[in-house]
């Protein structure tokens, strides 16, 4: 009734803020203010247009009542924590000092006890108030099974007692015991019996379960005793002892057995040659689209967005090959044996004992075999299937006829060298730190031995091992590259130790592309900077020695030159366009180093079919040096080579008749070196080799080029000399028909072309008048231009809004308690003028009594 | 003589000797005029084998003579014989100073000598002991010519003839002389002895190249520098008392004279070739402006760009001076221009100033459309044989001209016989300009060096595929560019990605398009 009453008493703006939309209130033109606008906006809701000022009102004193007043009430009457912990305040003490103090207070407090003298009882020590001694004793005897059966158990009788009601059980006990006892007993009585009863009960229990227990202790010493002789019984057995599980069926088993079978997983197909070509193809397909793409100059704005880098090797199958730490196969007496890290515990302890296992051939040889399986298996079993049978004679002739097929001539002898230089070799090398150890580690060993080396020094060393071993692979790759330039600069030049080294260079290459770059470069860079040095100083530089010829060869080989832009070809093709234009071609070797760098270059451009006028130049030049009559030239050659004066006869033939003995075979890498030749007839022979290389290569140049729209010009001037200056008369016939052959190729008149244009442009689209679209923050007025100034205006206007808000509260706030003390003052007063009036009115009551009284008296 | 006798005694003691004995003499000649016989020993000295007595010896006479010259011990006026002094009746003073007069022209013959020494430090020293002589004989005049300037010009001839050897290149001593030369009365004496100089020997070799000699004098007119104005002509090695105003060499523009002068004369005779490189290198910026009337640098000019090859593009750059600034008028200057134009000029050395003035001569707006469509046509067809430093100066250069020409856009846009093939009408071996049909041809050789090997290049080729944009290109950054710069630049490019050749190669002479191993073999 009382809370009724309330309710009512709050009145209507209090009903509305408990049932927050009542739709009678907010019609209730009274209660509704109505904002008034001052012009529509289109589009714009206002939340404010109408406000409910009597029930906001009242909602924020309501709030106010529960927050403030609250406080206020309790204003100066809260309690206060003090710390009087020893030296809590105390800034001096250090936290140690702290600790220390308080605790020698703690042992002195316990020194005060009363039972000061008692030498046996130690300190208790509690846990949750209870002494922990007693609750070890506790766990030896009591199982907390047992308790927590009888925990939820009440007795009926209990609980009927507890919560059913005196009357009922009152009644219940008089209408069983009424012709037992025909005595009615008085309540006292009922409920004494019943807590003697229960504590009966509660005894037996107590009781019972002692016994219980004992004889569960003694169980267990029983079990302990004969635990000895059955001390070989597996624990399973033990396990069935115990537990007293029906047996499963046997069926049963069986079907979950095979339902928890692990099914058998689908392997992939294994792929027929004819699909894994297909494969290959495709792979094959999709690189050398990407090379197009970069041919096009396309790839280089897209490079950039590509994070990954994809080796060209990739197979796209996810295969990782830094991760590469597959096991590799081998044997054990006859058995397959799959090592992993115990392969390289062997390693290591080969490591350790290197110089006693060369010792001791017979034992190393046996281990051996492991070994050298795992590295030939690539392309050794291959090889020795198709070369096994073919003969020396044969071999040889095969490989020029037949340029394409797989090195398909290893002989048995071969391999048996082989097997020898690695049974001779420690199956651990150090990782060279610096160009002396590699050439060291190197140096007096063949060619196979030496890739065998480098093989073990990069297994031993792979990326995957640990963590150095990237930087010093890496730093291998370039110590490797100028122990090819000093293979090549020796002389004679070790042309075939270079070529032998090439997977190893172009492997390392895979696993480091950076590195590589960079060390290609640097060696382009440095050579290029010394030849710039000695063409300011001299005018005129030498032509670049064989290492720099190889170490462009090998570029070709570890990076694409078809590209429109790459960081190692595009200075490389610099690099020989300075050398043809620049160096002096003042020997053979001069001439012949100048056309190893024309096959490069032919090399470099054949994919593409870019032009390269150096190459053009240079060819013109040479056959130049092979006219003897340089008057009246329908053509100009350009620097390196002049028109004439010394050295301008270098290819002319001292004698015309040695044509006749010339057959054409090719000319050694090493003649760039020093031409061996010193006979008037050899050196003739090599002229015309020279002429002949040159010849052909005119006649790919011309092949090459034959669609640009200037071939024609472009080859005007090769044609002239060819046509009218070049003694064709005086060389063999092959020289003649290739003679014929380029003459052929290039035509009398230029082709015809139409003229240039414009590409067409896309039209320009009409201009759109799309609305501008601008970000509003925040509405209102708008100052500043930038974003900082409008982010800077937004947040100044917002803090004046908060702090007028704020502003408005406190005071508030404030008038808010200035009505509540009114009130209590007045609440206070009114109090005190009715306790007034009481005793104004007892007083005047007495008074009257006492007159009355005295009234009565007197009467 | 003893100090012959003495310095043959022993070689450890000569080097000490020879000093005490000269160092003795010397003092006994300045000291009293008895010992005057001991200069003889002196003099000897100087034909000594050994370079350091030579030096210590020369050293020793010109302090002599010097001292003597300041003290009036010398002999004025025309030289008597010495064989009539014995029976001349003279004072013995006056015998004296004959006497002292002769040994001192044995002397400077015997330094002028020395000029010609192996040593250079003999040289050395000769020089300067003469150049001292040259002062002292100015100061005290040896001949008495009051109307006339003291200034010894006879002793300072033989100088500058002994330095312009025919035989040896004295480059060396040429530019310690230079120190001298910034006298300003030494420097207009030395311009009139090599004016003279050259006149006589050339006349003496009947105008044929003497490449040394030539040498010579270029070495030493090239370090001539005639001051500009007339307050700074006050550095004298002879002091003039009076009349400065009047004296020749006080005067800037004698001094000009004399340069021109002296430099016309050095061109008017046939020069190697190497010499016209040089001179022309130098012409414009150090000696046409120097010269009081540089046109008449023409003769030399126009006949440097007959020359041909990298020496008529020296010579385009003073004529361009004379044109530009003087006024001259040269007829087919434009076609001679264009028949300079040949492959070597992108390999040239002078690549960079010929493009230079070639961009200045075809800035004109105003020349006919014909003549830069020859140009610009013929540029293009040497193109295909220029390497790509020239390519990236080449390229921008002929899109500026079609720029600047707008007639000429029909070179890389002609739309209305598109698809009509033809012949190409340009004729390459044609001279002049106006015939060669430039303007009906297209650029179909920027079109094939779209694509060139080299990124920038086709890259640059590709501009005329589209309409050029109004700007031009800035060419003279790119004037001096070498191809090691080209390298240095595609070396320090960031780049995120290497692409590799994804052939596996297993020999060095195998690969997929294998040239080098058709040709060449291992062994």
């Amino acid at each position: 009734m009382m809370r009724k009453q309330q309710t009512f008493s709050r009145g209507l703006s209090d009903k509305v803020r408990k049932s927050k939309a009542a739709p009678e209130i907010q019609k209730n033109p009274f209660e509704v203010k109505i904002n008034r606008k001052k012009f529509d906006v289109l589009g714009r809701k206002s939340k404010h247009d109408v406000g409910l000022p009597g029930v906001s009102r009242s909602r924020a004193i309501q709030k106010r009542k529960e927050t403030l007043l609250k406080e206020f009430r309790l204003k100066d009457k809260n309690n206060k924590f003090i710390d009087r912990r020893f030296g809590e305040y105390d800034s001096k003490l250090t936290p140690e000092e702290k600790i220390l103090q308080r605790f020698t207070l703690e042992r002195q407090r316990t020194q005060d006890r009363k039972d000061l003298y008692n030498l046996n009882e130690e300190e208790e020590l509690t846990h949750y108030g209870q002494s922990l001694a007693e609750m070890e004793k506790m766990t030896d005897v009591i199982d907390s099974d047992s308790d927590s059966e009888e925990k939820g158990l009440l007795s009926a009788e209990l609980t009927a007692t507890h919560f059913g009601g005196g009357g009922g059980l009152l009644r219940k006990k008089s209408a069983g015991d009424d012709e037992e006892e025909h005595k009615p007993r008085s309540r006292q009585e009922l409920i004494e019996e019943l807590i003697i009863k229960s504590k009966q009960e509660k005894r037996e229990r107590q009781t019972q379960k002692e016994e219980a227990q004992e004889l569960t202790e003694k169980l267990d010493q029983d079990w302990r005793s004969i635990q000895n002789l059955l001390a070989h019984k597996t624990p399973k057995a033990e396990r069935k002892d115990e537990t007293d599980k029906p047996k499963l069926d046997q069926y049963d088993m069986m079907v979950r057995e095979l339902g928890f079978e692990m099914k058998a997983q689908p392997s992939e197909k294994l792929k027929s040659a004819e699909e894994l070509a297909r494969e290959e193809r495709h792979r094959l397909q999709t690189l050398e689209a990407d090379r197009l793409k970069r041919m096009m100059g396309d790839a280089e704005e897209e490079a950039g967005q590509t994070n990954t880098h994809i080796s060209a090797d990739d197979m796209n199958d996810g295969f990782m090959l830094d991760g590469d730490d597959r096991k590799t196969l081998a044997y054990k007496d006859g058995k397959w044996n799959i090592e992993g890290e115990e392969e390289e515990k062997e390693e290591e302890e080969d490591e350790e004992g290197g110089e006693e296992e060369e010792d001791d051939g017979d034992d190393a040889e046996g281990q051996d075999e492991e070994e050298e399986d795992e590295d030939d298996e690539g392309h050794c079993d291959l090889q020795s299937d198709e070369g096994s049978e073919d003969e020396d004679g044969q071999s040889t002739e095969e490989e020029q006829e037949c340029a394409e097929e797989p090195p398909a001539v290893i002989e048995e002898q071969k391999k048996a060298v082989q097997e020898a230089a690695r049974a001779e070799l420690p199956y651990t090398f150090p990782a060279p730190e610096s160009y002396s150890d590699l050439k060291q580690l190197l140096q007096d060993h063949e060619s196979e031995q030496q890739c065998v080396i480098l093989d073990r020094t990069l297994k031993c060393h792979h990326p995957s091992l640990a963590a150095g071993n990237k930087a010093k692979l890496q730093k291998l790759f370039g110590f490797l590259l100028e122990y090819v330039g000093d293979l090549a600069t020796q002389n004679p030049p070790d042309l075939k130790t270079v070529s032998a080294l090439i997977p190893q260079i172009c492997g390392l290459c895979q696993m480091f592309p950076e590195a590589a770059c960079k060390a290609v470069q640097t060696l382009l860079s440095d050579s290029g900077h010394s030849m710039e040095e000695t063409l300011e100083v001299k005018g005129r530089a030498p032509m670049p020695d064989l290492d720099m010829l190889v170490l462009l060869k090998i570029a070709a080989l570890l990076f694409p030159s078809s590209d429109f832009r790459h960081p190692v070809m595009t200075p490389a093709f610099l690099y020989i366009s300075q050398a043809l234009t620049r160096c002096a071609v003042v020997s053979l070797e001069d001439v012949c180093k100048g056309l190893i760098l024309c096959c490069l270059a032919l090399e470099f451009v054949s994919l593409s079919q870019r032009i390269f006028p150096e190459l053009l130049n240079f060819l013109l030049g040479l056959l130049h040096l092979s006219v003897s009559d340089k008057h009246n030239t329908g053509y100009t050659v350009v620097s390196p080579f002049r028109r004439q004066g010394k050295n301008c006869d270098l290819l002319v033939l001292k004698d015309p008749s040695v044509s006749h003995s010339w057959n054409r075979k090719p000319i050694s890498l090493q003649t760039a070196h020093r031409v061996t030749a010193q006979s008037p007839v050899e050196r003739d022979h090599f002229r015309l080799s020279l002429i002949d290389s040159c010849l052909d290569l005119v006649k790919r140049c011309t092949s090459l080029y034959k669609d640009l729209p200037s071939y024609a010009h472009i080859f005007q001037p090769i044609r002239a000399l060819l046509l009218k200056h070049l003694p064709v008369e005086g060389y063999p016939a092959p020289l003649q028909d290739l003679h014929r052959e380029i003459l052929d190729a290039i035509p009398e008149k230029p082709s015809q072309h139409a003229p240039l244009v414009f590409k067409k442009k896309k039209p320009i689209p009409l201009k759109l008048f799309t609305p501008k679209i601008v970000q509003i923050l925040d509405y209102g007025k708008k100052r500043g231009n930038t974003k900082e100034e409008k982010e800077h205006e937004r947040l100044k206007h917002k803090y004046k809004r908060e702090f007028k808000g704020a502003l408005r509260e406190i005071r508030k706030d404030t008038r808010f308690l200035a009505h509540e003390k009114l009130n209590d003052v007045m609440s206070r007063d009114a109090e005190r003028k009715r306790k007034v009036k009481e005793l104004y009115g007892s007083l005047a009551t007495q008074e009257g009594e006492w007159k009355a009284l005295k009234r009565k008296n007197r009467k | 003589m003893a100090s012959s006798t003495e310095s043959n005694v022993k070689g450890e003691n000569s080097q000490v000797s020879y000093k005490k004995v000269i160092n003795t003499k010397t003092v006994r000649v300045l000291q009293n005029k008895k010992h005057a016989n001991d200069i003889f020993d002196i003099i000897e000295y100087l034909q000594s084998e050994k370079d350091k007595e030579i030096i210590f010896a020369s050293n020793a006479c010109s302090k002599i003579f010097c001292q003597l010259f300041s003290r009036g011990d010398l002999y004025v006026g025309d030289l008597p014989e010495e064989e009539d002094l014995v029976n001349d009746d003279r004072s013995a003073e006056e015998k004296y100073r004959i006497f002292m007069r002769h040994r001192y022209s044995s002397c400077v013959e015997l330094l002028l000598e020395n000029i010609g020494h192996k040593a250079f430090q003999v040289k050395e020293t000769s020089l300067c002991a003469l150049m001292k002589f040259v002062a002292a004989e100015g100061k005290h005049p040896l001949q008495n010519l009051d109307e006339h300037f003291n200034f010894p010009r006879e002793l300072l001839q033989t100088v500058v003839e002994h330095l312009l050897s025919e035989k040896e290149d004295m480059s060396l001593l040429i530019s310690r002389f230079q120190e001298f030369l910034e006298m300003d009365d030494v420097r207009y004496y030395v311009m009139s002895s090599v004016r003279d100089n050259i006149y006589r020997v050339m006349a003496r070799n009947k105008k044929a190249v003497i490449p040394v000699y030539q040498n010579n004098v270029f070495t030493l007119l090239s370090t001539i520098n005639v001051p500009s104005e007339a307050s700074k002509l006050k550095k004298f090695l002879v002091k003039q008392d009076y009349k400065l105003e009047e004296w020749k060499v006080a005067k800037p523009k004698e001094h000009k004279r004399a340069f021109e002068q002296m430099w016309l004369v050095f061109l008017k005779f046939k020069l190697p070739s190497n010499m016209y490189k040089k001179i022309l290198v130098i012409l414009h910026d150090s000696i046409m402006p120097q010269m009081s009337d540089p046109t008449l640098l023409i003769d030399f000019l126009s006949a440097a760009y007959d020359i041909g090859g990298a020496i008529s593009l020296l010579s385009l750059n003073g004529l361009f001076i004379l044109i530009h600034e003087h006024n001259l008028d040269y007829p087919d200057f434009y076609k001679k221009l264009y028949g300079l134009l040949d492959p070597s000029i992108f390999h040239v050395k002078y690549r960079a100033r010929f493009f230079h003035l070639v961009n200045i001569f075809l800035s004109s707006t105003h020349l006919p459309a014909y003549l830069v469509a020859a140009f610009v046509k013929r540029f293009a067809r040497l193109s295909l044989t220029a390497p790509p430093t020239s390519l990236l100066i080449l390229l921008p250069f002929i899109c500026n001209l079609i720029r600047r020409h707008p007639s000429c856009r029909v070179l890389i846009h002609r739309p209305c016989t598109a698809e009509e093939p033809c012949d190409d009408p340009y004729v390459m071996e044609e001279e002049d300009p106006a015939q060669c049909h430039a303007l009906e041809s297209s650029l179909w050789e920027i079109k094939t060096l779209q694509k060139h090997y080299h990124p920038d290049v086709a890259k640059a080729a590709m501009k005329i595929n589209e309409p050029l944009t109004e700007q031009e290109d800035d060419i003279s950054e790119l004037l001096e560019l070498s191809t090691f710069q080209l390298m240095e630049r595609e070396l320090k490019a960031e780049r995120k990605t290497i692409p590799l050749e994804f052939d596996t190669p297993t020999e060095l002479l195998k690969s997929s398009r294998e040239v080098l191993g058709v040709h060449f073999s291992l062994e």
